[in-house]
């Protein structure tokens, strides 16, 4: 069967234990987590999870009912119409050519944030397959450290 | 509203809740509510000699009653000796409210003395969990646990208390109706989809009822015999839906699966139509799942959603309570569907179960265990509640014992847990005290819970073990036979206690038989004594299991015979 990848948007209860329970079931049924972000919404008590997951659509059935038979959760949003950004950042050392460096941050994006006694701190913010991309890139400039932030998603 | 301590809480929720019984085992984290207890006598305590059986007890209580059964444990090792009897009821979706102690608040993450993750051991094993943070929260705590346990899919709900929780003073404002805004199971079964089921029942010309647990969790059994008799369609039960239709119902084909019988195996392979009410598609009744009613179209009612089409896929899937359902079917079903229109199938079925019934050959010279179950069914028959341990002897129950009724056969299915029977057994006795509790048992597993010979005879739940000596872990004896050209890697249980000596050390009555005759005698007066027993049964040491179909075989290519 065809392995598809999936964005998955969970409403959960923010309570003690939630986010366990959420990486519990995917680690006990051998699913797969390839990134996972969560935050509380603002104004409520609940909190939102996007977890971009890959399996075959059996597999992803199982994934979204198994999601929604955990009691705090409140709702499974399966996205096929949605907006997903990933951020990352990374630390580029002061001997590359910055002005490159800001030129490629912005084809994406994004800036430099920060710069420090050895090392500038760049950022960029967008669709994940373009952060890929984005990452490739950078290879060239040496970075010391990246940091990705996993993919939020909003349907539109 | 009443200002009182968490522990007092825990002990008037009981009340609320309309229990009857806990069964327990008490340690420092979880002495306040033992406190509470000895002070108030709403409930009886049962003391049971080791955690796991305190769970497997109220476990048992509750598959023979259908009310929530009730555990109290202490923090560490009491907690973990509980795991085992969470995981059995986790797997047969048994309702229970399991309620451990914990250590204080303020020691929680510090490795203190007997502190585990309680919470994070039992989330894989439990429908949900609790870790208490204050006693505020305790009442409508455990009002959800309940309300959790027993409804939609039921399960086992664990309580963890902190010890400080349960001195701590709050509120008691229990609520009358708990309404969970992220839980709402549905009842009702969509009717375009119930009647597109029945439609294809009317079209079918192979149908068959795949009956499973649900229908005993539900408590439908009343309506699926009603179906089966409206329609003469023929039916195969699942181990845990024993007891759904009699023994001697014209249309029951038998146990179906591993151990099943020949003509619901066959049934299920060569339908054109199952009719699963309420089973899980178990791996040890699907067998191979490529070949798994390869020719069938299936309507698969169940409660839970992500039971539908998690292993085979689904033709017609109806998510709903099965009572429900099958209240809004039976009517169409006795409207439309011609009983007439099945007869080649169930002509063919009846030579299958003619050319390959259940069979065993007695024996003068040594005792045949299928020979006791069966004669304990002649004897007992709707009389009594029978449990199992597991192994040989739980295949054999549940294929020749004379099941008539639901909630009559009490055995664990899914998790397969040795040492479930005797503590089960004793919870059935304390939930239907009017009724003979057999246990069906093995060598090896009235071993693992012997220690409640205790709680037993202390008491007063007069249950009779009997043993079925084959002096050898026998199932794994028979796969070592069949699979492992008979090397019997520890398997030989020849070193054995003196049953006897044991049960009367213990204030029981113990007997040890070898023939037909001692056993009859042996069982009517541990009966009409009314006694707790073990009946040491010397039965053949090489019988096995048959028809069997192996493990990841399909279920039309069953072993039927075993020749040395
Ligand atoms: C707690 C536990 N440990 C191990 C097993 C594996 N197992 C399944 S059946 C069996 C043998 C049971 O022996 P006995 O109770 O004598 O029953 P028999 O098969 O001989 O009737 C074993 C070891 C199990 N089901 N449960
Ligand atoms: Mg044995």
């Amino acid at each position: 069967m065809k392995i598809e990848r999936r964005v998955i948007s969970v409403i959960v209860l923010n309570e003690h234990g939630v986010l366990s329970r959420i990486t519990g079931l995917f680690a006990a049924r051998g699913y797969n987590i390839e990134t996972l972000t969560v935050a509380p919404i603002p104004g409520s008590k609940y909190s939102r999870l996007t977890i971009v997951t890959s399996g075959s659509p059996r597999v992803i059935e199982q994934i979204i009912k198994q999601l929604h038979k955990l009691i705090p959760v409140y709702k499974v949003i399966e996205h096929s119409e949605l907006v997903e950004k990933e951020m990352v950042m990374a630390k580029i050392p002061l001997e590359e050519r910055l002005s490159d460096v800001e030129a490629l941050c912005r084809a994406y994006n994004g800036n430099i944030v920060n710069i420090g006694k050895d090392t500038a701190i760049i950022m960029a913010a967008d669709e994940p397959s373009r952060i890929k991309n984005f990452i490739e890139a950078l290879k060239r400039f040496n970075p010391k450290e990246i940091v990705r932030s996993g993919v939020v998603a909003i349907e539109r | 509203m009443a200002q009182m301590s968490g522990a007092q809480m825990v002990v008037e929720a009981m009340r609320k809740e309309g229990v009857e019984v806990v069964f327990g085992y008490p340690g420092g984290a979880i002495m306040n509510v033992y406190d509470e207890i000895y002070k108030h006598k709403y409930f009886q305590h049962i003391l049971t000699r080791h955690e796991q059986a305190a769970v497997h007890a109220a476990d048992g209580y509750a598959r023979a009653t259908g009310k929530v059964g009730v555990a109290f444990v202490t923090s560490g090792p009491g907690f973990t000796n509980a795991v085992t009897g969470l995981a059995t009821a986790y797997m047969d979706s048994i309702p229970l409210v399991v309620i451990s102690g914990q250590v204080p608040l303020s020691m929680i993450g510090t490795d203190a003395f007997q502190e585990i993750d309680a919470v994070g051991i039992s989330r894989p094993c439990t429908k949900h969990n609790f870790l208490v943070k204050s006693a505020e929260e305790l009442p409508l705590i455990l009002a959800e646990a309940f309300y959790l346990a027993r409804s939609g899919r039921p399960g086992p709900v664990h309580v963890d208390i902190p010890k400080d929780v349960t001195a701590q003073m709050g509120e008691f404002d229990y609520p009358k109706e708990v309404r969970l805004e992220t839980y709402k199971p549905t009842i009702k079964g969509n009717t375009r989809q119930i009647r597109k089921a029945v439609e294809a029942i009317v079209n079918a010309k192979k149908p068959v009822f795949y009956l499973g647990g649900g229908i005993i969790h539900s408590n439908s059994a009343d309506l699926v015999r009603r179906i089966v008799a409206a329609t003469q369609i023929p039916a195969v039960e699942t181990l845990m839906a024993r007891g759904t239709l009699r023994y001697d119902d014209p249309m029951l084909l038998g146990m179906v699966g591993m151990h099943g019988t020949y003509a619901a195996n066959m049934a299920m392979s060569e339908a054109d139509l199952l009719i699963a009410l309420g089973p899980r598609f178990d791996d040890r009744v699907t067998g191979k799942l490529s070949e798994f009613a390869k020719y069938a179209k299936i309507i698969h009612v169940d409660i839970d959603p992500s039971s539908i089409g998690k292993l085979v896929h689904i033709d017609y899937p109806i998510v709903g309570d099965l009572k429900a359902v099958l209240e809004e079917m039976a009517p169409l079903i006795e409207q439309k569907v011609d009983p007439e229109r099945y007869e080649a199938w169930r002509e063919i079925l009846k030579r299958y179960q003619e050319l390959h019934p259940l069979k065993y050959e007695d024996s003068d010279k040594v005792l045949k265990p299928e020979w006791v179950i069966q004669r304990v069914g002649e004897k007992l028959k709707g009389k009594a509640r029978i449990s199992t341990d597991v192994g040989q002897h739980q295949m054999w129950t549940a294929q020749y014992y004379p099941f008539t009724r639901p909630r009559e056969f009490i055995t664990s299915g899914g998790l397969g847990t040795m040492g479930f029977g005797f503590p089960a057994a004793m919870g059935v006795k304390r939930g239907v005290p009017d009724e003979i509790s057999i246990n069906f048992t093995g060598d090896g597993s009235i071993l693992m819970n012997i220690q409640e010979l205790m709680t037993a005879v202390e008491y007063r739940l007069p249950v009779i073990n009997i043993i079925l000596n084959n002096n050898y872990l026998g199932m794994v004896r028979q796969w070592q036979t069949f699979f492992y050209d008979k090397r019997y890697a520890e398997t030989d249980l020849s070193m054995q206690p003196d049953f006897v000596k044991l049960a009367e050390s213990f204030g029981g009555v113990g007997y040890r038989v070898k023939t037909k005759e001692e056993f009859d005698e042996a069982l009517d007066e541990a009966i009409s004594k009314g006694v707790v027993a073990l009946i040491d049964v010397l039965v053949d040491r090489y019988e096995n299991v048959l028809p069997m179909v192996p493990a990841g075989g399909s279920l039309y290519n069953m072993l039927l015979e075993y020749k040395d």
